[in-house]
């Protein structure tokens, strides 16, 4: 009990003093999940409201695969992003491993179904009769894609905080294609994981509560958002 | 709806003004170098010291990866490291035999010791031998973890158990962790097993977490730890960045390193973790 009281005391101390490592590390974890967000949301919405909006044979199939891949271990997608991005593999011409780069492009990959899985589930849920409603009322179809878009944006803005919340806190992808590298690609998790082996556990759990402080911060704000809407 | 719209527009332009500055600065501009370590230099800090030292000295920015070594050696075999520094001699000479590596330079050593609950189940703290140690932690059944990961305390451990005529695998009593040596460690203690451990991990573990794992078995020759540092064969593997693996082997046994090695941890755990042997031969370290 009383370490858990030494790593909040240790985290207090960390955030107030403005620990430069500490500091550096909560930033790359907010940049590189971030960045990882803001690219599964691009493709996840896109592709989920392409696949919501249209039928075609195999739609069923398609759909329990996006699913699916919303519980992607991120173990495995470390896997093979680290497989296909060494400097001898096919796609070692990048020079992506052990970078931040590789740390995105991987938790891309984690977020991307998540995203995409319920952008499908919100705009399913939207009355089957509007898109013939605004289609009537002269929309092009862009015009109705982007109106249903923002018709679903609460059940959306819940996809993108389970999109960073699932990669912010993953850390099996980030060790192996970022390498935990000192002062370049640690992030909260991997760095939790080495100081909890060196025995610095009220650093680890001043890092976790730093993790878990960040989470809430992103999520009050989208939840803000999204709430600010419900009364009508 | 304006507000949301500028807020969420607020919050895209905020990621995006991260993604320009996501590579914080160094190692594009820098040669890069991948040194593939073992969990046991990185959770001891004594890494956090050297690689600052080389990369003022080198110009190099060092990619430390720590796994086990053999997880290192695999590296190395694929091209996928430029040097390694390692603990597992034997693997060691049969990655340098069949050309994978290049100029192993003997660096360092500490020595290995068998831990234990102070209760000591086992009754191993009077027997004389790591062998007879391991016999006895057999024949009583008690529980024993191992790291279970191809490391090179791993490789050692699967060799004393060798030597002491004991197959482990599959008993009951022994346990792997699959995990880093500070991690290993922990589960011991938290599970009051026998643990082979280097001792430079146990100190600096203990220091900070006071694990209540006694030292039971040490100082044995066959217990020593030693550590080398490999180039990877660039003629393999033609991407390898041999001029700084040769330069970060240079180093590692440069007199300022080894001065380094020498005083390290010496204040902070009342004596030091690694003992430097540089131009040593192996020999003469009684082995």
């Amino acid at each position: 009990m009383e370490l858990i009281l030494a790593g909040v005391i240790k985290a207090f101390h960390l955030l107030v003093s403005l620990d430069d490592e500490v500091l550096g590390i909560a930033m790359l974890s907010l940049k590189v999940s971030g960045l990882a967000t803001l690219v599964s949301l691009l493709i996840g919405i896109s592709a989920g409201t392409l696949i919501a909006l249209t039928s075609f044979p195999g739609k069923k199939v398609l759909v329990s695969l996006v699913n699916t891949g919303m519980g992607l271990p991120p173990v495995v997608v470390g896997l093979f992003v680290s497989i296909l991005l060494w400097r001898n593999g096919p796609l070692g011409f990048m020079e992506l491993l052990y970078t931040p780069g590789a740390i995105i492009v991987a938790q891309s990959i984690i977020a991307t179904p998540i995203v995409m899985g319920i952008t499908i589930g919100a705009m399913q849920n939207l009355p089957a009769n509007l898109r013939l409603q605004i289609l009537a009322l002269g929309a092009t179809r862009g015009q109705m894609v982007w109106m249903l878009i923002k018709e679903a944006r609460l059940p959306l803005m819940a996809g993108v905080m389970a999109g960073f919340g699932g990669v912010i806190s993953e850390v099996g992808a980030s060790i192996m294609v970022g390498g935990n590298v000192r002062g370049y690609t640690r992030v909260l998790t991997t760095a939790t994981v080495m100081e909890t082996g060196r025995g610095n556990f009220d650093i680890a759990i001043a890092l976790s509560l730093i993790l878990l402080l960040f989470c809430f911060a992103i999520n009050y704000i989208l939840t803000y958002i999204q709430q600010r809407e419900r009364p009508r | 709806m304006n507000r949301i719209t500028r807020t969420l527009s607020l919050f895209v332009a905020l990621l995006l003004s991260a993604a320009v500055s996501v590579p914080p600065g160094h190692a594009a501009a820098q040669k890069t170098l991948i040194l593939a370590t073992t969990t046991s230099t990185q959770d001891s800090g004594l890494l956090d010291v050297l690689i600052p030292v080389f990369e003022r000295q080198s110009g190099y920015f060092v990619k430390t990866i720590s796994v086990g070594s053999g997880q290192a050696m695999k590296m190395g075999e694929r091209g996928e490291a430029d040097v390694l520094l390692v603990h597992s001699p034997d693997s060691e000479k049969d990655f340098v035999a069949k050309g994978f590596g290049v100029n192993r330079r003997l660096v360092m050593h500490n020595d290995f010791i068998i831990l234990g609950p102070a209760n000591d189940p086992a009754r191993i703290r009077t027997v004389k031998s790591a062998a007879e140690a391991l016999k006895a932690v057999a024949r009583s059944g008690s529980l024993f973890m191992s790291r279970g990961d191809n490391s090179g305390t791993h490789a050692k451990e699967k060799g004393l158990w060798k030597g002491a005529g004991v197959a482990p695998e599959g008993q009951k009593w022994y346990q792997q962790t699959g995990l880093g040596m500070g991690e290993t460690l922990n589960v011991a203690a938290e599970k009051k097993g026998y643990v082979l451990a280097d001792r430079g991990t146990y100190l600096a573990l203990d220091k900070k977490a006071r694990l209540g794992l006694e030292i039971l078995v040490a100082g044995e020759p066959k217990l020593l730890n030693i550590y080398h540092v490999i180039e990877v064969n660039p003629a393999k593997w033609p991407k390898v960045n041999s001029a700084g693996a040769r330069a970060f082997g240079d180093f590692m046994v440069s007199r300022k390193a080894q001065d380094v090695v020498r005083t390290f941890g010496k204040k902070e755990f009342g004596s030091p973790l690694f003992f430097p042997d540089a131009g040593k031969k192996p020999e003469s370290l009684g082995l």
